[in-house]
């Protein structure tokens, strides 16, 4: 009885996902803001550099007999040496006149005196730095402005980025990794106390419905705290429903008791044909409603218990032993000799209750349909499979009837006047077939019924 | 035999006993268990029938605590239950058997006697008359020191006619105190049981005597 279950996704795989992607964002913002971090401290240090170069040529321009001069001076350039030899240019303007150096670099749009100004520029399809500064000079002819521009390749600084890049990503890799394994423990200790729940609710029997005892997670409390709702509930209404057959059983039964016990004493006394004819009609019937009332219930509880089959280890001998010695006096009144024959040791995995109430039935029929003073034998044959066999000299099954009798209230047509409800062979055949076994009816060749089951 | 019966259906305790009164037995009734236990350490029984749903508890609680009283008198469970499992936990807790109710009386002999015969203890209950010994628990009949086993359904009728000498039993009668009311039995079938008794008892100072169209009468010579 288990019902399709609607699954979306998985929780662990889920929670794993949004793990590792957070994992992942974060480590791209970490290397994206690490590399423009570095990459804007190393400008700024490259900005330092031009800017002290360029104030000591600047320091260096002044006007001499009206004539600007303007010295560089070693540091100036030497200052701006690089591992990566990087190439410098320079160029000087008085007053928006070209002067000197690299006429066709770049100017800024804006001039300051303050401080000097910065821009990366393409220049000789190389990216540059270019610094530039000026400097009011005051001469004889009134104030004239210098401006000189200095321009660094940047290819030093490329280098160094990238080599930081390098190791941010690998960080960020890295991080990646662990975050990523973190997040697959984390989703994996998460479904894992969820699993243990599930195994601890499967691995019990179907008798048991005892609240669940382990710890779990205070997340987890309201399930199982559920859980432990629905199972007393569901303990509750069996024990009433088994506690309400068994009650109903007893109301119906004992005013029957009464009733034939009664019908038997009177019979005793009785000589009138037409009222000992009435009573033994009375006892019939009551025999009849007790026993289809019996077979019945105990038809119901084998289909309750084939669907929740219980699984222990069945020596079918003893249990068949047993009943045999149940059933000898029922066989004695008849001086039926019954007999139990066994060819080896017959042990089944499966539910002792249901294994008796199917033999029990078997049984049963062979006593009732065996004619007086005869045998009916018990044979349990170990191959070539596991079989159990009960055999009597009574008048057999009808020929056509064979395939049919194990239905539900299918009675044969030759039972005489034997009190029977047809359900004993449905009882022997579900509760066999929930063993993974089948039940046979044939008649043998030398008279009489054989009822099997074999396993 | 002594049979002590538990049950607390008035009527049916009634029908019951008269009926075992009837095979011979003398009955104590006890209508709950605390009158049970009275009976039960008052004087000793052959044999128990116990309801199990009694006002006063549980009749499994009787038979475990007899049991753990070390009183070992065999007990036969009538129970109106029908859950197999219930059968079963009875005979764990130390019942002999059970029938379950509504039941046929000749099945309840049955099980009593298979019961007795079981657990059969030293003093078994012999009927003698002349030279005739009959043990109903056995099922054996000895003439002058020669033993029969008799089948059950001579046996059970040699006991009829032993247990009231002199009285004159119809075939209709016979049938309905042996037979189950499954059974398809004719009154002719008596007559072959009545012939057999009568080879076994051939030569013996008791002797089965028809009286044409009343039945039959156990007659003792001397």
């Amino acid at each position: 009885m288990t019902a399709e279950v609607n699954v979306t996704g998985s929780l662990r795989r889920r929670l794993a996902l949004i793990l590792t992607g957070g994992a992942a964002v974060l480590a791209v913002i970490l290397f994206v803001v690490v590399r423009a971090l570095t990459s804007q401290i190393a400008q700024q240090e490259q900005d330092n550099i031009l800017s002290a170069s360029l104030s000591s040529i600047l320091d260096s321009a002044a006007i001499i007999d009206g004539q600007l001069q303007l010295d560089f001076p070693y540091a100036s350039l030497s200052m701006l040496g690089t591992p990566a030899d990087d190439r410098v240019f320079y160029a000087i303007y008085e007053d928006e006149t070209f002067l000197s150096g690299y006429g066709d670099l770049p100017a800024p749009q804006q001039l300051r005196i303050d401080r000097p100004e910065f821009a990366t520029h393409l220049f000789n399809a190389d990216p540059v730095r270019i610094a530039t500064g000026a400097r009011t000079l005051i001469g004889t002819d009134g104030p004239r402005v210098i401006s000189v521009s200095i321009a660094q390749t940047q290819d030093a600084l490329a280098l160094r980025l990238n080599g930081i890049s390098r190791n941010v990503a690998i960080l960020g890799i890295g991080f990646f990794v662990m975050a990523s394994a973190l997040a697959l423990w984390a989703a994996a200790t998460t479904s894992d106390q969820l699993m243990r729940l599930t195994t601890s609710v499967t691995r019990r029997g179907p008798q048991d419905l005892s609240p669940v005892a382990k710890p779990v997670p205070s997340e987890m409390v309201p399930l199982v705290g559920s859980l432990n709702t629905l199972m007393a509930r569901l303990d509750q209404s069996l024990t009433q429903s088994e506690d309400f057959i068994a009650e109903a059983a007893h109301r119906i039964r004992t005013p029957l008791a009464t009733v034939r016990a009664h019908a038997e004493a009177t019979l005793q006394r009785v000589e009138n044909p037409e009222n000992r004819k009435a009573l033994h009609a009375m006892i019939r019937a009551i025999d009849e409603s007790s026993r289809a009332a019996g077979q019945l219930l105990d038809h119901a509880m084998v289909t309750f218990r084939a669907e929740n089959l219980e699984q222990v280890d069945v020596d079918l001998n003893e249990l068949l032993s047993e009943l045999v010695q149940r059933m000898k006096p029922v066989a004695e009144m008849k001086d039926i000799a019954l007999t139990l024959e066994t060819e080896g040791p017959a042990l089944i995995l499966g539910d002792p209750i249901l294994l008796q109430n199917a033999l029990r039935n078997l049984i049963d029929n062979a006593l009732k349909y065996a004619a007086a003073e005869t045998a009916v034998e018990i044979r349990v044959k170990t191959e070539p499979t596991l079989t159990i066999q009960v055999l009597d000299d009574g008048p057999g099954f009808a020929a056509d009837e064979v395939e049919t009798l194990s239905g539900r209230f299918v009675r044969g047509k030759d039972t005489g006047n034997k009190i029977g409800s047809g359900l004993g062979l449905t009882i022997a055949q579900a509760a066999t077939e929930a063993h993974g076994g089948h039940l046979s009816l044939i008649n043998r060749p030398e008279g009489g019924a054989c009822a099997s089951l074999h396993f | 035999m002594k049979y002590l019966l538990i049950e607390d259906n008035q009527e049916l305790a009634n029908a019951i006993a008269a009926r075992i009164r009837l095979d011979g037995h003398s009955v104590d009734h006890a209508a709950q268990i605390g009158d049970a236990i009275a009976f039960v350490e008052a004087s000793e029984y052959d044999l128990i029938l116990l309801d199990i749903m009694l006002p006063d508890g549980d009749g499994r609680s009787f038979l475990r605590e007899q049991r753990a009283r070390n009183n070992d008198t065999p007990i036969i469970v009538l129970t109106a239950r029908s859950q197999v499992s219930d059968r079963i936990g009875m005979l764990d807790l130390g019942a002999d058997d059970y029938v379950t109710k509504p039941f046929d009386h000749a099945e309840l002999e049955a099980r009593c006697r298979a019961v007795l015969r079981r657990r059969a203890g030293p003093a078994q209950t012999c009927i003698t008359i002349g030279d005739v010994s009959f043990s109903t628990v056995a099922g054996e009949l000895t003439i002058k020191g020669e033993t029969i086993n008799l089948r059950n359904r001579e046996l059970r009728l040699l006991e009829l006619f032993m247990n009231a000498r002199g009285h004159v039993f119809s075939k209709q009668k016979l049938v309905d105190r042996l037979f189950s009311y499954d059974d398809d039995i004719s009154e002719n079938a008596i007559e072959v049981y009545v012939g057999r008794l009568r080879k076994h008892l051939d030569g013996s100072s008791v002797q089965i005597t028809t009286l044409r169209g009343i039945g039959y009468r156990l007659d003792h010579d001397g």
